[in-house]
């Protein structure tokens, strides 16, 4: 029974750098994410991380884009964010979808109406819409090409598979994350007991009533989003940017509850170079969102009932 | 690893982690020497370390941390601090669960990032020890790191989970590993005890096809000869544990062995106006370039690479192992995600329905004799079927058990496993990267195994005398062509004869057969559309899992060649004989110019050999065939 591995082909140094390696992986992932659900979906939060990864959806698939995008719209994102949706789904023709939990807002249980605490609106607005949307069981809007507006879709089909942008250095729980990662119906995740995962062979089948989230971004940092930005030269939302105020966002979110950090960096290779500097080094990229903060174990809390 | 003081995972804040891992909060002071985002991108070095629980794994992680200043300022004061208040003895091992574990009480981390770095690089410990699910969470670690660090402890020795960690570090094919004799303190320091183990050691090693860098004696809770060498083991002059470490080399890829590509979809976007149609997927192992000409396993179609296709850069010439590739193809061929390209004119793989398998079991269901599983290899994906275990291994004595029908969690096996329909793979000894596969079991990846060997699907079935014994052919058209006299007809019906044992599906072809429904051709369209429908009808039998033995008309190459791109496995049998003996046997007035096949799969010269002789051949090398 021993194994011989003398005869092997010995590995030696490629010609692909670091963003290169990182490229290819996360294209191989969302290529293995689409030929393993029929039901698939990509999640678009309209952020760097989310919007490298439509990127890679396009390397992946020689410029076309097979799946639909979906985005949580909680009604309180920063209009340009949902400006640049638009924009960038009309261009790149993309299928994109929104939902929202039309219930919270007409009762008006969300932070800004003063109604419920950040997470809770959080809860509301972001997980529980999420799931509705992902389930089916809430209206799904699709972009209309033809029509330029944003109409009722008929696929009400529950999305087996979701594409997320989670990156394992962003945050404490999202280092714990598999690249194929099953979730229950219900949305929740078992920390404790994840499934295995090697050799390039992923938790891709899953039983009736659950589904499976993808991360092809697992292995990037902060600063490999924003160098294959530069790289590829993939349009951003300006609010990134340093406009004249000398503040700009680092990651972005509800208005209500995001704050600008202060900075002066007006362009992705400013930002390159701030980050390079280690000015951010002991500073959270998402401590400007508010609700990280309340409470301890908070995010990780979220992210067991599905929050992205 | 050591249960932490409780009031460590009940401290009040949240624990961040920074770009490299390490936990911060945004009131603290700055991380000792360690800079998130350091100036210049260096490689990081994915580690992971194994060995028997409490031998000091934890230790020397914190050990590590602590030694290279990697952890951030003040916490080494604050968990000494604490367990001075607690009055529990401070132990390095709860550093390690401070840092994944602030928070939430009891959970084990699985794949939690722990960095530390040296003056050379940046190293990340792909799996921090933990009790729960430990394999599960090792084999994730180290089927993704580029060296081990196998720690086992000088008061105990080799225990269970040494040799059960190494076998796996070797089946995983991990090969850079450093052993590290923990615990020196406890057989004070002593030379001769190190050298026994390392003897020892050095012995079980090579039995499980493991050389390692080094053998250190260390003292993990002191430090000696992780960081600094040790001043109480002089006679040590071997490299510490961190010189060990940064003289590996980073992996890299398979760059120089021959051309794999598991096809992981062929894509066409006609909706959106691009014509294209591409073959994708992520080279393996090699490289392809524009020209070249490509075998697709198990259909064995072929066909040139027209163009190589990428988004938003200039199309490549070539593409090699690591990169995931798109090719477009010069001849219209049928392929489909699960078969794999190869180069022409480099060692193929093997494609077959049955194998034998070494694999390890990480699922709470054992694996049982008789039951059926998904195989996962590459992108091909197979129900298989339980056959046999040959042995398991003894992990407490690397001894095997010969007689078991099941194969518990955390165990090793050989086994044999027969396939729904034959895949293509290379054997673990040939190239380690396409031998791979796992088994899923209730949509879980429950076990990993690496192929070593293809086995005939080929069973003689023994008749009364032994001599007659019936063959079992395995789904696939046998394409017998030849010039008119060759002998094609009598070899077919031998064959047929042959194979018909019970249960074999065999469906013969031959103009007999087809009779009036497919009449004899007059002129050359006309047969070329009748060898073409037979092909498909021939096809279509295969694909239902008949052997179809075909023995028509088929002088022409081109046509032949239609028929092979349908068939999932087309074996292309050439009969010639002299002139003179086609003269003697031909009928008269049958004057078809034959264009013989340009790579049959095999060649027989019927003017030379009996039928049975000639039928024989056949027979031995379909058998030989379904082992490749
Ligand atoms: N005497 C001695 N004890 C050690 C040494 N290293 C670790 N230990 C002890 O061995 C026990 C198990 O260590 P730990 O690191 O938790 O083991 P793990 O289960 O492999 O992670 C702890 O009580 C440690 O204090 C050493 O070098 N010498």
């Amino acid at each position: 029974m021993t194994p011989t591995l003398a005869t092997q082909p010995q590995p030696r140094a490629s010609r692909m750098d670091h963003l290169d390696r990182l490229e290819h992986r996360s294209v191989h992932l969302l290529r293995e994410a689409y030929a393993s659900f029929p039901q698939l979906a990509m999640l678009w939060s309209i952020g760097k991380d989310s919007t490298v990864l439509l990127w890679l959806a396009r390397k992946a698939f020689f410029g076309h884009v097979p799946m639909p995008l979906v985005h949580i719209d909680t009604s309180f994102k920063i209009p340009e964010m949902i400006r640049y949706r638009d924009r960038l789904a009309a261009e790149w023709r993309l299928t994109v979808i929104y939902g929202q939990n039309e219930e919270a807002l007409a009762a008006k249980q969300t932070f800004p109406d003063g109604n419920v605490d950040r997470l809770t609106c959080c809860g509301l607005l972001k997980t529980e819409a999420l799931r509705r949307t992902l389930s089916g069981e809430g209206t799904r809007y699709r972009f209309d090409h033809t029509l330029g507006r944003y109409v009722v879709d008929t696929n009400r089909e529950p999305y087996t598979g979701v594409i997320v942008g989670a990156r394992a250095d962003e945050e404490g729980s999202r280092s714990k994350e598999r690249y194929f990662s099953p979730r229950s119906g219900e949305n929740n995740w078992n920390i404790a007991d994840q499934p295995p995962e090697f050799w390039n062979q992923y938790a891709t089948e899953f039983a009736p009533g659950t589904h499976v989230r993808i991360h092809p971004l697992l292995d990037w940092t902060e600063l490999d989003i924003w160098e294959y930005i530069e790289r590829e030269r993939i349009p951003t939302v300006a609010l990134y940017y340093d406009q004249g105020t000398g503040e700009r966002y680092r990651s972005l979110g509800c208005y209500p509850c995001t704050k600008a950090v202060t900075s002066d960096a007006k362009n992705v290779q400013e930002i390159i170079v701030e980050l390079k500097s280690g000015r951010f080094a002991n500073i959270a990229e998402r401590s400007g969102r508010a609700q990280d903060k309340d409470d301890g174990g908070g995010l990780e809390a979220l992210r067991r009932e599905g929050y992205m | 690893m050591s249960a932490a003081p409780g009031s460590l995972s009940t401290a009040p804040r949240p624990v961040r982690l920074d770009e490299e891992g390490l936990p911060f909060e945004s009131d603290a002071t700055s991380g000792a020497g360690v800079a998130p985002h350091a100036a210049e991108i260096e490689a990081r070095m994915g580690i992971v370390i194994v060995g028997h629980v409490d031998h000091g794994k934890s230790t020397i992680i914190g050990r590590l941390l602590a030694d290279t200043g990697s952890l951030p300022e003040g916490k080494l004061e604050q968990i000494k601090d604490l367990c001075a208040r607690t009055s529990k003895p401070f132990e390095y091992a709860f550093l390690l669960d401070a840092l994944k574990d602030e928070r939430a009480q009891g959970i084990t981390i699985d794949a939690a990032r722990v960095f530390f770095r040296t003056p050379k690089r940046r190293y990340l410990i792909l799996d921090a020890p933990g009790h729960v699910e430990f394999l599960k969470n090792m084999v994730t670690g180290a089927a993704r790191a580029e060296a081990a660090l196998l720690v086992l402890d000088a008061g105990e020795g080799i225990q269970e989970n040494t040799r059960r960690h190494a076998y796996l570090l070797s089946m995983l094919g991990v090969r850079q590993i450093a052993v590290l004799v923990n615990k020196m303190d406890l057989v004070g320091g002593s030379q001769a005890a190190f050298d026994a183990f390392a003897r020892d050691l050095t012995a079980f090693l090579g039995s499980v096809g493991l050389e390692p860098a080094a053998i250190i004696p260390v003292t993990g809770r002191d430090g000696d000869n992780l960081a600094t060498r040790s001043a109480t083991m002089a006679w040590y002059t071997g490299p510490t544990v961190l010189e060990t470490l940064d003289a590996f080399r980073s992996q890299g890829e398979a760059v120089d062995g021959p051309f794999r590509m598991p096809v992981q979809a062929v894509f066409k976007f006609t909706n959106d106006g691009d014509d294209r149609r591409i073959v994708a997927g992520t080279v393996e192992s090699g490289r392809v370039r524009v020209g070249d000409e490509v075998v697709f396993h198990p259909s064995g179609k072929r066909a040139r690479v027209k163009s190589l296709e990428g988004f938003n850069r200039v199309a490549p010439s070539d593409v090699e192992a690591g990169e995931s590739a798109g090719f477009t193809l010069a001849q219209q061929i049928y392929v489909t995600r699960g078969e794999v390209a190869t180069l022409v004119h480099e060692p193929q793989p093997v494609s077959a329905t049955r194998l034998r398998a070494s694999v390890f079991w990480l699922g709470q269901r054992p694996l049982e004799v008789g039951r059926s599983y998904t195989l996962k290899l590459g992108t091909a994906r197979v129900s298989v079927h339980l056959e046999h275990i040959e042995r398991v291994l003894d992990a407490s004595t690397l001894e095997a058990v010969t007689d078991r029908t099941a194969v518990v969690r955390n165990e090793v096996a050989d086994c044999v496993l027969r396939l729904r329909h034959p895949i293509a793979f290379d054997r673990a000894a040939d190239l380690a990267a396409t031998s791979r596969f796992v088994l899923v079991d209730h949509f879980s990846i429950s076990g990993g195994g690496v192929v070593r060997d293809a086995l005939p699907s080929l069973e003689p079935r023994h008749g009364a005398d032994g001599a007659d014994a019936a063959v079992a052919l395995r789904p696939a058209v046998l394409w017998l062509t030849g010039q008119s006299g060759t002998g094609k007809s009598s070899l077919a019906r031998w064959l047929a004869a042959r194979a018909a044992g019970d249960g074999a599906r065999v469906e013969l072809i031959d103009d007999d057969a087809v009779g009036e429904l497919f009449p004899a051709p007059a002129t050359r369209a006309e047969r070329d559309l009748r060898v073409r429908r037979l092909a498909w009808l021939a096809s279509r039998l295969e694909a239902h899992g008949a052997a179809v033995i075909v023995a028509v008309g088929s002088p022409d190459e081109e046509a032949r060649r239609y028929a092979r791109e349908l068939a999932a496995d087309f074996v292309e049998i050439h009969l010639h004989a002299e002139p003179d003996v086609i003269a003697r046997r031909a009928v008269a007035g049958v004057a078809d110019p034959y264009e013989p096949p340009v790579q049959p799969e095999l060649a027989l010269d019927t003017g030379r050999l009996t039928i049975d002789d000639a039928g024989a051949q056949v027979l031995a090398w379909l058998e030989e065939w379904s082992t490749r």
